[in-house]
Formats: structure tokens, C-alpha cells, sequence
């Protein structure tokens, strides 16, 4: 098995676990919330997309690319935006009470 | 600087990248500390992008700044959706990130053929496979869940036998693949057989299972993004992939247990047809019904009044009207709560963002099992728009289909009230004996609307 394979595991592991860990104390009233920022940090896909088409390699591969950039960067935009909308709302209504 | 340096320098913003999600996460935790938690991780990203662009290996900018534009403008109004429509645009970025992983899967796929090692072409089947399963069952659950498809379960007899074998021929493809990595057109069947497969594992889902399959898809969305970052040898890949399945995952888990039910029921169950037995209850019983001032002179009247919405009252847009309502009972000193199911609505946390957005204080918005030893001194249990998640046949009934299931306990409140629009039987298709019972009033009509009618006869409200 490749060594890349061994190390890309060992963090894998370590990062699910500590996923686990971490969302299991998010209050489900952020439960929302939770799923689109989660969606918006796994947008960092974009990274490899821009690689991708940036290698420019082939014609295809730079065009799969490009599409899978503007692909991942909405999500990336859009989940952010929403998250902090979603959050400004729980915190108006902390914020009325006290 | 030299490449080897702008190489480590690109390397550092990724754990530093890294470092911004798991906190990003960790401040989730509260909605005090929630704020913080996305600016971190919005800077985390921004960074790690940024990066990127500095990346030798990247020579041509002009198209991808292009397309970065063009994926910012489809995601501003993506992020700018009402909020009753989030759930279709979580789908959504469940699609869109899939998309993304399984194009640039495919891309690997391309220029690297036909010099795959097997290992790397079971690495990129899967990653593809994964990916592009997910991204057409996300489309699928956003089409259900804007109601554009029907949002029953559409069910066929030996679907489970005909999806599954869709699967293993995907799998099959992929391991011919990993002998001879050169027969691209295997590759693109398989590719295609993915796709079908996703279609095939939603169609069968409804819509009182939508919290599960959203989370389900989140869960595949993240590990596809995982399994690119072993194809392409990316630990910040891998790290928010992982952080993204685990996520996903665990809602599933939680979605799953707050309905009494297994994976595998959810996947293959297909809820909507199981339920032709309960029809036997649905002999001639009389309910009481209540005109909006005998509900308001109830209310008025209470000491305690807890609050139980569901997707009926995301439906009819009532969050704002019962928001008006709150004010008006706690106007005159009523302690008012709202009691949350799990699976209340068509995602995870789906209640609390709507009565958020209303501007309800959070606080007053409490889980299951924070609020199920308060329903017996509460005076008042006002149902909105919920059925199956307070049908007490889940306690009683061994012969129900939802039997097991935890569910909020309205029945043990003095007097329940319950707004619907008919008689007709839930999502599932179950009779719910809640309806028939003395204490309770049945309150027919639009949710907003009925709402909005008690607001007048309390005398609140803002028109």
C-alpha cells in the first residue's frame, strides 16, 4: 500500500474522530446551521479544483475543473452566507431577551 | 521565491486552514460562541484559497477567475434563500459539492489513464462512484423537497433488488477498471450506473424521512470529499471531508434514532407503503373542533402553553404569526414554550431556524427530552402543522407502524389543540388517536391563518 495512502489514512481517522467529538456538542437547535457550515468548509474541494484546471492538462481535465470551481465555490459563498444569517437570527433573539 | 518555498508556504495555509475548521466547529457548540465559530472558518477557506492561486502548478488564471466569479453569483442567492426554503438549498450544496468531487475524480481519472495503478484506480473508482451517486440523489431530494417531485415514495415491487444490482454493477465496473484502467468507456458506464443509483436510492424516499436523507447525503457529500483527498494525496481535503462525513453521520444517527428506526428501514423501508394496516382505525370516531376565539379564550385562560411545530407550519409560512402569538400570550404573563422534535420538519434543527428567524428567543425553544416532564402541568399543548411526532399510539400501540418511536407527549397536557388543515392522516399515513381524545379541541383551518385569527382575539398582534 502506498505511503501517501498510510498518512492520508492516519488523518482521516484522527479527523473523524475529532469530528465525532466535536459535533456531538453542537446544541441541536444549531443542528441547521451545523449542516451548512459543514457544507461550506468541505467547499475547500475548490483548492484542488483550481489545481486541476490551473494544470491545464488536457482540454477535458480543464474543463471538468472549471466546472467543478465554480461548482464548489457557490458552495463555499453560499453556505457561509447562509450560516451567518441563520446564526444573526438566534442571536437577535438572545439578544431581545437579555 | 522559489517554488520549493511558495510549495511550503502553500502547505502551511492548509493546516492553518485546517486548524480554522475544527475550531469553526468547536464554537458551534453555542450560539453565543456560533458567530465567531463561521468567521474563522470563512477565513480559513479565504486563506486557503487565496493560497492556492500562488500555486506553480497553476498557469493559466484567466478561467479561473472567471468561474470563481460565476460560482460566487450562483452562490450569493444561494445563500440569500428564505428560510423555509433551506432545506432544498442544502440539497442543493449536497449536489453541488458532490458534482465538484466527482468532475475533478474524473479529471484524475483522464490524465492519469491508462498508468493507474490498481490502487489508484480503486481510490478514484470509489471517490467517483460516491460522488456522482450523491450528487444525483441530492438532485432528487431538492426536486422533492421544492415539490417539483412528488414527495411520496415511489416504490415499484423489487426496487430494493433492482437498485442494489445497479450498485454492484457499479462496483463491478470499477474492479474490471482496476485491471484495465485503459477501457475509458468502462469508466463512463460506470460513471452513468452511479448516477442512476443515486436516483434510485432517494426516489423511494418521502418526505417525513427527508431529515435522514438530507443527512445521509451531507454524510456521502463529505466522505467523497475525503476519498478525493486520498486520490490527489490533500490532507485539507481529507480533514474537511472527514469533518463533513462525520457531521453528516451523526445526524443521520440521530435522525434515524428519533424516528425508532435503522438505516437500512430508511434506505429501503420506504415508509409511505408499510402503512395500509393502520387504516383499520380509521372507523367513524367524533373529534371536538374550536372556532379561533374559543381557542384564544383557552389560551387566554392558561398558565403554561407549550408550542409543538412541524412542517405544517413551515408550509403555511406561520412562523411570524405564531411569533405574534408568543407576544401576546407572554404579554399577559403566560409562560410560553415550544417543544422541538428531532424530525420536526424536512431537515435537522429545520424548527429552530424557522422560530429563529421569527425572532423567538432561543432559549424558549426546547428538545424532546428537555420538554417531555413539562407536558403535565401544561394547561395548553397547541399543535401547529405536526402529526405523527405526538401521535401517543407510538407509546401504546404495539401494531402501529411508528410503535417505539419517541414522541412528544402532548396527550399528558390538560387540553391539547391541534391546527390542521383536514382530518386527513399525516405523512405516514397514520391514524392519530390523539384526535379522538376528550381534551382534545381540533382547530381546522390554514396554520397562518388560524394563528392569525387567535392573535386578534387576544388582541395583539401587529396589523
Amino acid at each position: 500500500m502506498p505511503a501517501d495512502f498510510i498518512s492520508s489514512l492516519f488523518v482521516f481517522i484522527l479527523a473523524a474522530f475529532l469530528g465525532f467529538e466535536l459535533i456531538k456538542r453542537v446544541s441541536p437547535l444549531l443542528h441547521t446551521p451545523l449542516m451548512s457550515l459543514t457544507n461550506a468548509l468541505d467547499a475547500i474541494v475548490v483548492v484542488a479544483a483550481i489545481i486541476i484546471a490551473g494544470r491545464h492538462e488536457t482540454k477535458l481535465s480543464t474543463l471538468l475543473g472549471l466546472i467543478a470551481v465554480a461548482a464548489s465555490f457557490s458552495n463555499m459563498v453560499g453556505g457561509f452566507l447562509i450560516t451567518d444569517r441563520m446564526l444573526h437570527m438566534f442571536r437577535a433573539g438572545k439578544a431581545k431577551k437579555s | 521565491m522559489t517554488a520549493l518555498a511558495t510549495q511550503q508556504l502553500i502547505d502551511f495555509s492548509y493546516i492553518a486552514a485546517v486548524i480554522g475548521f475544527i475550531l469553526a466547529l468547536k464554537w458551534l457548540s453555542s450560539p453565543v460562541s456560533a458567530m465567531r465559530g463561521v468567521l474563522i472558518g470563512e477565513i480559513a477557506s479565504g486563506v486557503a484559497v487565496v493560497a492556492t492561486l500562488f500555486d506553480p502548478q497553476v498557469t493559466h488564471y484567466k478561467w479561473i477567475i472567471i468561474t470563481l466569479i460565476i460560482g460566487a453569483a450562483i452562490g450569493v442567492p444561494l445563500g440569500l434563500v428564505k428560510m423555509t426554503a433551506v432545506p432544498q438549498r442544502t440539497a442543493m450544496s449536497h449536489a453541488f459539492g458532490a458534482l465538484s468531487a466527482a468532475l475533478i475524480g474524473i479529471a484524475e481519472y483522464y490524465v492519469g489513464t491508462p498508468h493507474l495503478t490498481k490502487f489508484e484506480m480503486v481510490e478514484i473508482g470509489l471517490e467517483v462512484i460516491i460522488g456522482s451517486l450523491t450528487f444525483t440523489g441530492s438532485l432528487i431530494a431538492a426536486g422533492k423537497l421544492q415539490e417539483i417531485l412528488p414527495q411520496r415514495p415511489i416504490t415499484y415491487k423489487g426496487q430494493n433488488i433492482v437498485s442494489l444490482s445497479t450498485l454492484a454493477a457499479a462496483i463491478v465496473l470499477m474492479l474490471i477498471l482496476m485491471v484495465h484502467p485503459e477501457y475509458t468507456h468502462l469508466f463512463q458506464a460506470m460513471v452513468v450506473v452511479a448516477l442512476l443509483f443515486g436516483v434510485m436510492l432517494v426516489t423511494p424516499i418521502g418526505g417525513a424521512d427527508m431529515p435522514t436523507v438530507i443527512s445521509l447525503l451531507n454524510s456521502y457529500a463529505g466522505f467523497s470529499a475525503a476519498l478525493l483527498g486520498f486520490v490527489l494525496n490533500s490532507k485539507v481535503l481529507v480533514v474537511a471531508g472527514a469533518l463533513d462525513g462525520a457531521s453528516g453521520f451523526i445526524l443521520s444517527v440521530i435522525m434515524c434514532k428519533a424516528m425508532n428506526r435503522s438505516f437500512t428501514n430508511v434506505l429501503f423501508g420506504a415508509f409511505g407503503q408499510v402503512q395500509v394496516s393502520a387504516g383499520k382505525a380509521a372507523e367513524e370516531r367524533t373529534v371536538r373542533s374550536a372556532t379561533p376565539d374559543e381557542a384564544a379564550g383557552i389560551l387566554a385562560a392558561a398558565n403554561k402553553v407549550v408550542i409543538v411545530p412541524g412542517y405544517g407550519m413551515a408550509v403555511a409560512q406561520a412562523q411570524h404569526k405564531v411569533r405574534e402569538l408568543y407576544d401576546a400570550l407572554t404579554k399577559r404573563g403566560i409562560d410560553v414554550k415550544f417543544g422541538i422534535h428531532p424530525v420536526a420538519g424536512r431537515m435537522p434543527g429545520h424548527m429552530n431556524v424557522l422560530l429563529a428567524e421569527a425572532d423567538i428567543p432561543y432559549d424558549k425553544l426546547l428538545e424532546m427530552d428537555e420538554i417531555n416532564g413539562d407536558f403535565p402541568q401544561t394547561d395548553v399543548a397547541l399543535i401547529i402543522g405536526a402529526n405523527d411526532v405526538t401521535n401517543p399510539a407510538a407509546r401504546t400501540d404495539h401494531s402501529s407502524p411508528i410503535f417505539g418511536m419517541p414522541i412528544l407527549d402532548v396527550d399528558k397536557a390538560r387540553t391539547v389543540m391541534v391546527i390542521k388543515r383536514s382530518m386527513a392522516a399525516g405523512f405516514a399515513g397514520i391514524d392519530n388517536p390523539l384526535y379522538y381524545m376528550d381534551k382534545t379541541l381540533m382547530l381546522f383551518g390554514d396554520a397562518k391563518n388560524f394563528v392569525g385569527g387567535i392573535v386578534r382575539e387576544l388582541g395583539g398582534g401587529h396589523e
